[in-house]
Formats: C-alpha cells, sequence, structure tokens
C-alpha cells in the first residue's frame, strides 16, 4: 500500500477510466465510459438505479471486470491487479461489518493483512477510531452498535489502510434523516482531513450536490454531463440532466433567434448558441421564473403550497401539458383560479439540443 | 393475552404420545426380575449385567471410533462441498447430486457401497463403516452448510478482499467463521445419525467388528432382554446430552451474528 501524497496537485489525474463498456446478458450495464478522477477530488457517481454507477464502482473495487476498456491508477493499469492488491478500499452499503469481530479488529483487519508490526497496527487503529469518535466503542461487537456508529467502523476500516481512492456505495442511505445530515458533513470533513480521493455512489442528488467537488451523472449505461455541482444544476447539458437534476420547467421546440420556438406557446427567451431550426429543449428553473401581471406566457394558478421559507405555485398554461412550477420567497401573493402572467430574463433558460 | 386452556390438550396429549413408550423403557431397565414386561421391584441389576458385558462394550467402543472417525471427515468434506456448491458451481444439478447421498434409502447406499468395497477388493472392518458413514453423514453436513450460506452475506467475503485478504485468508477468517454455526449443527447431526445407523453398518462392517447396533440387533434376536432397555437408557441418555449441548453450543455462536 502506498502513502498518501502529503500535498496532492489539484488538477492531476488519478483514475483514467477509457471506453469502459460491460454488458450482462442482454442488459448493457456500461457503454463506453469514460471519466477522469482527479487527485484529491470528492467525486460523485449519480444516477437513477440500474443506470450502472454500481457496477463501475465494483470495476474499480475489482469484484468486476469491464468487457472492453481500460483503467489506470497513477498511470498504472488498475484491471490487472486483482482486488486484495489494490490500493482501493470501497465502504459497502451494508457496511459488511465482521459480525464475529470487535470495532477494533475489524477495522486492525485491513492493517494486518499487510503484515504490519503490531505496535503499528494498534496505534494506527486508535488513531483512526479517534477521528471517526468511537475510541469507547473499540470493544464492541457490530451487532451492539447503532447505525451511525456502525457506518463510522465501515469509514475507520476503510480509511485506516490509507488507500488512494476510497469508494463509497450509497454511504447514506441506511440512515435515517437526522444522522445523515450529521454523517454527510463528517465525510466532507473527513475527506478533507485524510487527503484520500473519494469516489461515491447514489442515487440521490441532493447527497451528490452537498457532497461532490464534481458530479458524473450516468444513465443506462451511459455518461450524460460531467461537472461541478452549481454547473450541472444551472447549465445542464442533456436532456436527460435538466429533467433529472432538481425541479425543472421543460418546453420542447426548436431553437429560434432569442429562444425556444414552442408551437402554440410562440417563442420562450433562452440565450444559447443553437443553430436556428435545431430541435431543443428549454429549461428554466422554478426560482427563475417571474409572476406577473404579464409575461411571455399566459396562465392559471392551480396550486399555491407554503413551505416555510418559500412558496411553490403550480401555473396551468393552455398548450403546455405540465404545470409550469414557479418558487418564490416567503408566502405567496397569489391564490388558485388567479390568472398570472409568467416570465423570465433569456439568460436564467438553457438551450439544449434533443 | 388469554391463554385458550382447551388448545393446550391436544398439544400435552401429543408429549404423552411421544414420550410414554420412552419412559416405559426406562423404568423397565430398572426392573429386579427377568421378564422386559412386568416390573418386579427397582434394582440396577441390569446395569451391572451390561457393563460385564464384553461384546457390549466392544460394540459401543467401535460405534464410538467409527461415529468420531465420520463426524470428522464429513464435516471438513461437507463443508467444502457447501462452499463449493455455493460459491463456485452455478449447476442445479451438481447441488441435487451434492446433496443426494442425505435422503437415498439407506439400503440402496448399503448394496451399493458393499458392491462397491467387493470390486475394489477392499477389507472390511471399521474404516469401510466409516468411509460408507461419510458419504452421507457429508450430505447431511452439505445441507445444512449451504443453507446457513445461502443465507450468509457475500459482501463479507468480499470487503475482506477489498482490505486485502487473500482468498484462502478470506476462507478462514471470514468464511468459516461466519458458517460456524451451521458447520457445529451439521457435525452433530453427522454424529448422531452414524451413532444409530443400522442398515449401512450391518452391510459394511467385518463379522467381526459390529458396532453398538448390530449388537444390540444380535442379542434381540433372542428376545427383549431388561439388559437391552439398561443399554437402550444409557444412549438415551446420551442422546440428550448431545442434544441440550448442541443447543447451547449453537446459541453461543449464534451470538456472534
Amino acid at each position: 500500500m502506498t502513502a498518501v501524497p502529503e500535498a496532492p496537485a489539484a488538477t492531476q489525474t488519478l483514475v483514467g477510466i477509457q471506453g469502459v463498456s460491460r454488458r450482462f446478458g442482454d442488459v448493457t450495464a456500461l457503454d463506453d465510459v469514460t471519466l477522469d478522477i482527479r487527485q484529491g477530488e470528492f467525486f460523485a457517481l449519480l444516477g437513477p438505479s440500474g443506470c450502472g454507477k454500481t457496477t463501475l464502482l465494483r470495476i474499480l473495487a475489482g469484484f468486476e471486470t469491464p468487457d472492453s476498456g481500460t483503467v489506470t491508477l497513477d498511470g498504472a493499469d488498475l484491471l490487472a491487479r486483482p482486488a486484495h492488491r489494490r490500493p482501493v478500499n470501497l465502504m459497502f452499503q451494508s457496511y459488511a461489518l465482521f459480525p464475529h469481530m470487535t470495532v477494533a479488529r475489524n477495522v486492525a483487519y485491513g492493517l494486518e493483512r499487510e503484515g504490519l508490526p503490531r505496535a503499528e497496527v494498534r496505534s494506527r487503529v486508535a488513531e483512526v477510531l479517534g477521528t471517526v469518535g468511537l475510541t469507547t466503542q473499540a470493544g464492541r461487537r457490530p451487532d451492539q452498535l447503532s447505525g451511525g456508529q456502525r457506518q463510522r467502523v465501515a469509514l475507520a476500516r476503510a480509511i485506516v489502510k490509507r488507500p488512494r481512492l476510497l469508494l463509497l456505495d450509497e454511504p447514506l442511505s441506511a440512515l435515517d434523516k437526522k444522522v445523515r445530515a450529521e454523517m454527510q458533513l463528517e465525510l466532507k470533513r473527513l475527506q478533507h482531513e485524510v487527503g484520500i480521493t473519494f469516489v461515491v455512489v447514489t442515487h440521490d442528488q441532493e447527497e451528490a450536490m452537498s457532497l461532490a467537488d464534481r458530479i458524473a451523472v450516468l444513465d443506462s449505461g451511459r455518461v450524460q454531463q460531467v461537472d461541478a455541482p452549481v454547473r450541472l444544476y444551472e447549465r445542464p447539458s442533456t436532456p436527460f440532466v435538466a429533467g433529472f437534476i432538481g425541479a425543472n420547467n421543460l418546453f420542447e421546440g426548436t431553437a429560434a433567434g432569442g429562444g425556444l420556438s414552442v408551437p402554440g406557446l410562440g417563442t420562450l427567451p433562452a440565450a444559447g448558441g443553437l443553430a436556428a431550426g435545431t430541435p431543443a429543449l428549454l429549461g428554466v428553473r422554478p426560482e427563475s421564473v417571474r409572476l406577473g401581471d404579464t409575461g411571455d406566457l399566459r396562465g392559471v394558478v392551480a396550486d399555491v403550497s407554503f413551505y416555510g421559507g418559500l412558496s411553490h405555485i403550480a401555473v396551468r398554461v393552455a398548450g403546455h401539458d405540465r404545470p409550469v412550477l414557479v418558487a418564490e420567497q416567503g408566502p405567496s401573493r397569489v391564490h388558485a383560479g388567479a390568472r398570472v402572467g409568467l416570465g423570465w430574463s433569456a439568460a436564467d433558460a438553457v438551450l439544449i439540443a434533443r | 393475552m388469554r391463554r385458550p386452556g382447551l388448545l393446550y390438550v391436544p398439544f400435552w396429549a401429543t408429549y404423552v404420545f411421544l414420550y410414554t413408550p420412552i419412559v416405559v423403557l426406562v423404568v423397565m431397565s430398572f426392573n429386579a426380575g427377568d421378564s422386559p414386561y412386568t416390573f418386579e421391584g427397582a434394582s440396577l441389576k441390569w446395569y451391572g449385567e451390561l457393563a460385564g458385558d464384553a461384546t457390549v462394550r466392544q460394540g459401543l467402543v467401535n460405534t464410538l471410533i467409527v461415529a468420531a472417525g465420520s463426524t470428522v471427515l464429513s464435516t471438513v468434506l461437507g463443508t467444502l462441498l457447501a462452499v463449493g456448491m455455493a460459491r463456485y458451481s452455478r449447476s442445479r444439478l451438481l447441488d441435487a447430486f451434492g446433496l443426494l447421498p442425505a435422503v437415498l434409502p439407506d439400503l440402496v447406499l448399503a448394496i451399493a457401497l458393499l458392491v462397491f468395497y467387493a470390486a475394489v477388493q477392499m477389507t472390511l472392518g471399521l474404516h469401510s463403516v466409516i468411509m460408507a458413514h461419510v458419504v452421507f453423514g457429508m450430505a447431511f453436513v452439505a445441507a445444512v452448510v449451504r443453507t446457513r450460506l445461502s443465507h450468509a452475506d457475500t459482501s463479507l467475503e468480499e470487503a475482506s478482499r477489498d482490505l486485502g485478504a487473500t482468498p484462502l485468508a478470506t476462507f478462514t477468517r471470514i468464511t468459516l467463521p461466519t458458517l460456524a454455526p451451521g458447520i457445529v449443527a451439521g457435525a452433530l447431526l453427522a454424529f448422531t445419525l452414524s451413532i444409530d445407523e443400522f442398515v449401512i453398518a450391518f452391510f459394511t462392517a467385518a463379522p467381526t467388528e459390529p458396532t453398538l447396533p448390530i449388537v444390540i440387533y444380535s442379542m434381540v434376536r433372542f428376545g427383549v432382554t431388561p439388559e437391552i432397555n439398561a443399554l437402550a437408557t444409557i444412549l438415551l441418555a446420551v442422546s440428550f446430552t448431545v442434544v441440550i449441548v448442541a443447543q447451547r453450543m449453537t446459541r453461543l455462536t449464534e451470538s456472534f451474528r
């Protein structure tokens, strides 16, 4: 096992995934996936279940082999090494703690397999248990711990090996809401502290958005977009990402000068360099839509929901099959049945080729 | 919750049905008279007779050797068979063939083994009985361990590999300990099955080295004596002890889960 360098260069590629495909019978789990994961970053693989993200994770861990493509770690072929010889550790969704061992023995297991001297194993186990705040639980067995504590053990067991790459499979999915928020912060703090590159697999976009430096959105085995959370939200580059990430109002039409021409609705404002006549999708976030007496679209308020800090207003627009969602700060000024105008500035809307 | 009193009647009746013959047997083993059917006062006379009977002692020793030997072999082979079936084969046919000896009629197995031993010109003795008992004992162990394996979490083995353990270390440190309750249960099953197995032993034992069930059989041919009752009572005590120990041990190992 190699030690983690003190100050990882932020833009250096750690893992290079090139043209990786994997089929299970008729099902294509991964279809020509190409990704770069950088040294020291918190990277998320996000997608609905069955999108292939777990298969990719298992390929990195060494439990699965791609049908084609290459994976390198620090420039060296990773696929040639069996799972137990990779400087990569996985935190399992089920945690997979060894039930017949105490917390301390679970954490020591990986170090003992490396044949490290006992004294070093002891001190590193004590150190990492301190980091995750489980020093007092060292002598317990996994079934005597709470869900949150079990997860800390799983995390400690993986990071004590000081891997080059730490994989986390749906790390927060088994926790209840309160513990989840706590662990989310904790994961970020830890990643910063230990300086290990984290790759987290999740279907929960909020989890990915709040944790990751960069997110790769996967659908049906294909990479849809790789970007920082804010860019992914503001500038989705494929129809799938536009519909998958966050709430969005989507209109189908063809690109025209200054926006999107939608049959029956006219031309809606949007910025974007698509050639006129290109079939396209316009996406505008609920918080970017303005309610007023006039606007590019006119409709009737169908429903108002108040969420404390903000209100969601659904407006039915003739000629559009789904209500347009508008988010406003504070309680809504309009009521169901009111006739309203809707508008947004061209800069807030995205045009995506279909 | 109110207990339905009337429903207790069939419950207890079943226990009475199960245990009356056994209670009669135990009582009769302390009979002072010579008849196995009429009680003529309490005595330990027949236990004394039993202790002095060299044939019975020899049978008991033989049985213990066979049971111990076949249990050890069955447990090792059966566990490996179960792991192999679960992890390295997807063939349901191989699965079925691995477990078949457990349900095959004893008589079929006994005749097959005898024919086989004759064909390879093997001498009969305790070793041939041990091997015969391994054939079905292994299948029972494999069945029990297999069930446990199918409930086991494969991510534990993956986690072990992920943490740098070689396949061998993973097997000895993770797979075996998580299977321990199943292995113990399988071993005890193999042991109790071997101890009172008659048909297969009868076919595969040398006439000079009979196991206890064969000894009992030859004694009963001349009529049931109270000595047999005493012997049966001792066997009963042994079985009870084994069952209770087994329960305790599985509870102990279960707590690891």
